[in-house]
């Protein structure tokens, strides 16, 4: 059981997991709208099915936003 | 520049505070701004920004004002509907400040014309809807070192940061525009009004700290909201190393149009 935080908010994992797998677990809908820091580092888009997440790693998702007019959506889930 | 006794009164709230006072106010009136986008975002920074009596506030946008943009764009009224955006925003920011010297560019911020229209500012505020034009004002200004406003959102939510020469620009935290067609279908996930306002007064602050000196800057640091929770987040980042503009070895070392997305400018199409 490792215990580690998204966004700020605790999430404790049963196995050992990737990037890609918590990206699914967190119901991302669209995983290549979402950036990712890993405590405090971005995370390659090419390294997130190699990059185990850990015990006590902090993890940011940041997603895109659009803006004034006519923002369409990007992200779904979750909020 | 000496002020007269109207514009002391004009400005006494601003003279008043301790930070800012006559000098800073000097300051703000010697600026010179940029705002990208006359929509959500780009109506209540241009309102505050001419309010504060930034001296010279350039607006580009290429669109005219649709019944639909009025839930939200504060800048534009009823009767302004099928008038050009920058027009409308012109009226209103003379009307609340004569003081204020207003440039319009009625069209598109593009890769052609981004560095030369840049260039006579000393601030850049991105009130855009879209990612193209997003990434655009990115990258000239990383290329042209000018400071800048990133300001998205989407539905309940906002973000936003602020970009100076050598803090962690744009791409540092998105390395590139999204793919045009993943979005999957192009229904609009609309914004909450207020959104817009409550983001673009962020950026609209930013901008008078920026000229004026005062305080902190949102650099290194992304701001989001979420107004159904109204829980503020700060996310500390820091220049990327990878980054395609700002890193190492940048790989983006001109200006591009992104494609946008077929759908969305059919959308775009669509609302005109």
């Amino acid at each position: 059981m490792s215990k580690i935080s998204v966004n700020g908010k605790a999430q404790e994992l049963e196995t050992s997991i990737s990037i890609t797998e918590l990206i699914k677990l967190n119901n991302v809908a669209q995983p290549e709208m979402v950036s990712i820091q890993l405590n405090g580092q971005f995370v390659n888009r090419e390294d997130f099915d190699s990059t185990k997440v850990s015990d006590g790693d902090e993890l940011d998702f940041l997603y895109f936003m659009g803006g004034g007019q006519n923002s369409y959506q990007l992200i779904v889930e979750g909020d | 520049m000496d002020f007269t006794e109207e514009q002391i009164q004009r400005y006494s709230r601003h003279i008043l505070l301790q930070d800012v006072g006559v000098e800073g106010q000097e300051k703000i009136n010697n600026g010179k701004v940029l705002i990208v986008g006359a929509g959500g975002l780009g109506a209540p920074i241009a309102l505050y920004l001419a309010a504060a009596g930034v001296g010279t506030i350039g607006i580009i946008d290429g669109d005219v004002v649709d019944l639909s943009n009025l839930q939200r764009q504060i800048i534009h009224f009823t009767p302004d509907v099928n008038k050009p955006k920058v027009i409308s925003a012109k009226e209103k920011i003379n009307l609340i400040n004569p003081d204020v010297k207003v440039i319009t560019y009625q069209k598109l911020l593009t890769a052609e014309n981004a560095l030369e229209i840049i260039q006579d500012y000393d601030f850049i505020v991105d009130g855009t809807d879209n990612f193209p034009v997003k990434f655009l004002i990115n990258d000239a200004c990383v290329i042209a070192k000018k400071p800048f406003s990133h300001g998205g959102i989407l539905r309940f939510d906002g973000q936003t940061l602020t970009y100076v020469p050598g803090s962690a620009c744009y791409r540092c935290l998105f390395h590139s525009p999204p793919p045009p067609n993943a979005v999957p279908t192009c229904s609009q996930a609309g914004v909450l009004g207020a959104i817009a306002g409550m983001l673009g007064t962020i950026q609209a602050a930013e901008v008078l700290k920026y000229l004026t000196g005062v305080g902190d800057l949102l650099t290194n640091r992304l701001l989001t909201f979420n107004a159904k929770t109204m829980e503020f987040r700060t996310v500390h980042t820091k220049h990327n190393d990878n980054c395609p503009v700002c890193g190492n070895h940048p790989t983006v070392n001109g200006l591009v149009d992104y494609e946008q997305a077929v759908c969305d400018i059919e959308s775009h199409r669509k609302n005109k």
